[in-house]
């Protein structure tokens, strides 16, 4: 099986905010080559790798969506040398003052978000939080090198680089979602020696962050028979209500709500009772918050089912996840892959 | 130029009423078309160019419709309260005046306020017809009415209502006279209901299937008083902005680049462009199907959504030589 | 008459010092914990002084005896220690509560990694994710309290009463470097080059001192027991040269970065001696070095309980100004630097007893 740590290190050092995913698209194209039958990449740039079924043609078949898009910010405006910037995606901006990043520039310039001091911020906004307008970058270049070298529309990653404990524990920033990228990549090692009827698209969609527009247009293109999002949830910590997050280590989630297939969710149930792999059940009773809120209206609808990587402090740049939970994704979606035969979607229905 | 732009905005379309407007419009680029229809959502859609083998069908959006109000009730004094077609702003209504599509005019004034220092809600506004009664006060619910302000020509300084985004339909008729010779199939669409959540372009570019979107419309500036308040890096007469985002979607970097290595082909002046709210048809297009490229070249606009716009006429003609050179050619993205 | 450095070559920054800047920066050394820090000076300094000491406190007390007459005693301090936290309760599954040590905002803390201990283990300071944010929540300020230092579900050497620093390696930026606890390090490095090239005409007394971040502890004693005739506190203060938001000029800078060593008049805690000032004013503008008097205010350094020592003690402070000190990086610009360690030298090469037998 291929190694998932050195491939975590590698997806998650890549840049690859939404709508800029061509940072980390080579690394994931590399990775998925050995297993899959074709690799394209849809005109929005999510990456689609097909592996083909055994079953007779036409064949039905099943897209997995794990989104490589990141969350981080832009540069607005420029002014005495320092950037003003813009979020990517939802950002605590508590967590903004003091964070290292990089400037994606003319070149990579390593810079520092500073908040404005107290004493030069107008009289209203000196208590509390600084806002978002007056946090700055300070590349440390003068301002006529600042001016040269970055322009607005510039993308900002995280810097804080990435470190594991014991082999078993990795932390770093977009481990939403390449954690998930690496399940599916996982996954498609699996099927690569194990027989399936049906056409596997394992597909790294792009700007789910902001829009689901990658999920969205890949569902319309392909046209599968079923969606399932690999994605990050909510892990127990301290500072989150313990009804709405997953202990680390003790396996992945499987979602449960109007995004989701009943009759799907009860197969992988039952699946991972007998294969033995931890899972608990997550409810989402309005929005899975997952690729899936796209996939599943997309052209005449797709029967979506959900499953999530418990996931440390989401969207800051100290994300940390167990790797067991990763494999065990993984592997959960192969075997519900592997036995789907082709008269499972004629079993798929409502028991109203 | 400035006839045609005077024209524009002097005409009325709020959204989803576009009728008179389509009209206008029609007649000035109905010479030009190849093709010419109009969709179920009152979209008006041209075609130029037959394609070729370096070609693409690049659809060009800019919208027809203009924020404006809806009647709500008449009361029995004839004082007709409203509700906004669009981001219309209440600090922007007291004072002003509508017309609606009929001709008939009020002006909109407000409630004594309990606190001056606030900015009154729409519950507090009505439009005051000149009528003492219901009866005779001749607007019903659900009547339509735009602001009504007369074009101000300031020279290279152009002011009116619903430049946002009539000096976009400019742009594209302007180019869709000018262009002479194009390898692609060009889909000028003259769109609908963008105000109002860019559904006219989301339709017209399922139907048209575009290989490539570009949209034109305006963008907010931020080089008015108290400039440090507004993080925004664009200004009237710095040339047209090349969009990079806005509050609906990322425009793709493939099409960002484009725009860039025209605009320095032709050495015009351009600025780049983040938007912190609001969106244009670009993120319909965008969407569409299995998703296009899709991008946004904007004219920017201070006062955007209040009865006095503000636009470059510089910026608006570079726009418009920006477009020729960028439609004329094969696109490599 | 003293004898005077004719000869004396001012100590320059290089490659070589700013390697020496980078393990100090790099080093973990809480108030209260400067073992690491404390190593690297005494093998820096161990080589070129006539005397070391590791006092009572943890100061390193390095002397280095001149040559000729009437040398004056100069004592010169940098403190050694940084702002930090401490783990201070083990609340199972990887997760510790902490208390910070020395000035360090709350609001520097969420979403950062850090060093633990000795071995620098790795852990993250977590915050809720925006996801679960109930209305306005996030835009309250963060407390300390509700924070946890999380080194993972995974048995670690991490315990209780272990300090914690900022997890943020030294970097080099263009014209600036970027680092955690440049304040002081880079004072320290400064007086490690100083140690090095004393110059002869005096006694050289170097204090680097421990607790100044938590109320100058350290210095307090190393006053008393190297007694000298004057000190020069080699510190850090903050430049806040960024742009003002509601006025056009910001007029309330503290220093600048690039406009030279900061000369300090007054903080909360001391008034220069105005010798000092007009001394090195003078040395600044004969060497035609940059320089900047720092904008008078809060604020302070070790010269606060040094000045106050025994009969008093001639002080002064002089600053490299830096960004951004006590988050997890400061920045500073290189020149600064350079130039602070040549006012320095240049003003103790030329130091006589004079200069205190004029009036204040």
């Amino acid at each position: 099986m291929i190694e998932l740590l050195p491939l975590l290190y590698e997806l998650i050092s890549a840049p690859g905010l939404s709508g800029y995913e061509n940072g980390v698209r080579p690394i994931i194209e590399k990775a998925w080559e050995p297993f899959t039958d074709q690799l394209s990449t849809s005109r929005l740039g999510s990456l689609h790798g097909l592996q083909k079924g055994t079953g007779g043609e036409p064949r039905p078949s099943i897209m997995i969506a794990a989104h490589m898009d990141a969350i981080g910010l832009m540069v607005n405006a420029i002014i005495d040398g320092f950037l003003r910037i813009t979020a990517i995606g939802g950002i605590d901006v508590r967590v903004l003052p003091g964070q290292m990043v990089t400037v994606h520039g003319r070149q990579e310039l390593p810079g520092m978000i500073v908040p404005t001091p107290a004493r030069l911020l107008p009289s209203r906004a000196q208590a509390g939080v600084v806002p978002l307008e007056y946090l700055l970058v300070d590349v440390g270049l003068l301002p006529d090198e600042v001016v040269n070298l970055v322009r607005v529309g510039d993308t900002i990653s995280f810097a804080q680089a990435p470190f594991n404990t014991g082999g078993e524990t990795l932390t770093g920033h977009t481990l939403d979602n390449r954690a998930a990228v690496a399940a599916l990549t996982y996954c498609l090692d699996i099927l690569h020696s194990r027989p399936h009827v049906w056409d596997v698209w394992a597909v790294a969609t792009v700007q789910e962050e902001t829009t689901y527009g990658g999920a969205l247009t890949s569902a319309f293109q392909l046209h599968p028979s079923l969606c399932v999002s690999l994605d990050v949830t909510f892990g127990s910590e301290p500072s989150s209500p313990s009804h709405m997050t997953f202990p680390l280590g003790k396996g992945p989630t499987l979602g449960w709500g109007p995004v989701v297939h009943p009759f799907l969710f009860k197969t992988i149930k039952e699946l991972a009772e007998r294969l033995e792999i931890p899972l608990s059940t997550e409810p989402a009773p309005r929005y899975s918050g997952t690729d899936s809120d796209a996939m599943l209206v997309a052209a005449e609808g797709i029967p979506n089912v959900v499953i999530g990587i418990p996931l440390r402090y989401m969207h800051t740049p100290v994300e940390m996840i167990v790797l067991k939970d990763v494999t065990r994704a993984g592997r959960l979606v192969a075997e519900f892959i592997v036995q789907l035969d082709e008269t499972f979607m004629d079993k798929l229905t409502w028991e109203d | 130029m400035k006839p045609l732009i005077q024209k524009l905005v002097e005409t009325q379309g709020p959204s989803g009423y576009e009728t008179q407007i389509r009209s206008v419009v029609r007649a000035e680029v109905e010479p030009y078309a190849n093709e010419l229809k109009v969709d179920a959502l009152g979209n008006l859609i041209v075609r130029k160019g037959e394609g070729g083998t370096d070609g693409m069908k690049i659809m060009l959006a800019a919208h027809i419709d203009e924020i404006g109000v809806m009647v709500t009730q008449v009361d029995e004094n004839g004082f007709v309260r409203f509700t906004t077609l669009g981001g219309v702003r209440p600090y922007t209504c007291v004072g002003g005046r509508v017309r609606f599509l009929s001709g008939a005019a009020g002006v909109i004034s407000m409630e004594p306020l309990d606190d001056l220092s606030r900015v009154p809600t729409f519950e507090q506004l009505y439009i005051d017809m000149g009528y003492s009664n219901s009866a005779e006060t001749p607007v019903r619910v659900g009547d339509v009415a735009t602001f009504d302000r007369p074009f101000l020509d300031l020279g290279n300084r152009l002011v009116a209502k619903s430049l946002d985004d009539r000096i976009g339909v400019a742009v594209l008729i302007e180019t869709l006279r000018q262009i002479k010779d194009t390898p692609h199939q060009l889909y000028f669409v003259f769109s609908t209901q963008e105000e109002v959540g860019v559904r006219g372009a989301t339709t017209a570019a399922f139907g048209i299937d575009p290989d490539l979107g570009l949209a034109v419309d305006v963008t907010g500036t931020g080089d008015t008083p108290r400039r440090t308040k507004v993080r925004m890096d664009v200004s009237l007469g710095k040339g047209p902005a090349i969009k990079v985002r806005d509050g609906g979607m990322l425009a793709d970097r493939r099409v960002v680049d484009w725009m860039v290595k025209g605009a320095e082909k032709l050495a015009l002046p351009y600025q780049m462009e983040i938007l912190e709210g609001g969106s244009t048809d670009a993120r319909a297009m965008q969407l569409t199907r299995a998703g296009i490229p899709a991008g946004c070249l904007s004219i920017p606009c201070r006062y955007v959504h209040s009865p006095s716009e503000m636009v470059d006429f510089t910026d608006v003609q570079n726009a418009v030589t920006l477009l020729i050179e960028l439609v004329s050619h094969p696109v490599i993205l | 008459m003293a004898a005077m450095a004719e000869n004396y070559q001012f100590p320059q920054i290089g490659d070589e010092q700013i390697k020496l800047l980078e393990r100090l920066s790099n080093a973990c050394a809480v108030s209260g914990d400067e073992g690491e820090v404390r190593k690297i000076v005494l093998s820096e300094v161990r080589p070129h002084a006539d005397v070391v000491n590791v006092d009572a406190l943890g100061n390193v007390l390095a002397s280095r005896v001149g040559s000729g007459d009437n040398r004056l005693k100069v004592m010169l301090a940098a403190h050694m220690d940084e702002v930090g936290l401490m783990l201070i309760n083990n609340q199972g599954d990887g997760i510790y509560r902490f208390e910070t040590v020395g000035g360090i905002s709350a609001s520097d803390l969420a979403g950062k990694a850090v060093w633990i201990g000795k071995d620098h283990i790795p852990g993250v300071i977590g915050i809720k994710p925006v996801h679960l944010a109930h209305g306005d929540s996030y835009q309250k300020p963060i407390d300390v309290d509700d924070l946890h230092i999380d080194v993972g579900p995974v048995a670690g050497k991490e315990k209780v009463g272990d300090r914690a620093t900022f997890a943020t390696t030294f970097m080099r930026l263009g014209p600036s470097l970027r680092g955690k606890a440049l304040d002081n390090r880079l004072g320290v490095a400064t007086l490690i080059e100083l140690v090095k090239h004393a110059p002869p005409n005096i006694d050289l007394q170097a204090a680097f001192t421990v607790q100044e971040e938590i109320a100058s502890r350290g210095a307090r004693v190393a006053a008393y027991a190297f007694n000298p005739d004057l000190a020069i506190i080699l510190d850090s203060t903050p430049a806040y040269d960024l742009p003002a938001w509601e006025t056009d000029e910001n007029d309330r800078y503290n220093t600048r970065l690039g406009a030279g060593p900061a000369i300090y008049m007054a903080d909360s805690s001391t008034l220069s001696d105005p010798r000092l000032i007009r001394y090195m004013i003078q040395t600044a503008e004969e060497n035609k070095l940059p320089y900047q008097l720092r904008q008078p205010g809060g604020g302070g350094t070790d010269a606060g309980v040094i000045h106050k020592q025994r009969e008093g003690i001639p002080s002064i402070s002089v600053s490299v100004p830096g960004r951004y000190h006590h988050s997890p990086a400061a920045i500073v610009r290189l020149s600064d630097w350079q130039n602070t360690l040549t006012l320095v030298a240049a003003a103790l090469s030329h130091l006589t007893p004079a200069l205190l037998a004029s009036d204040r």
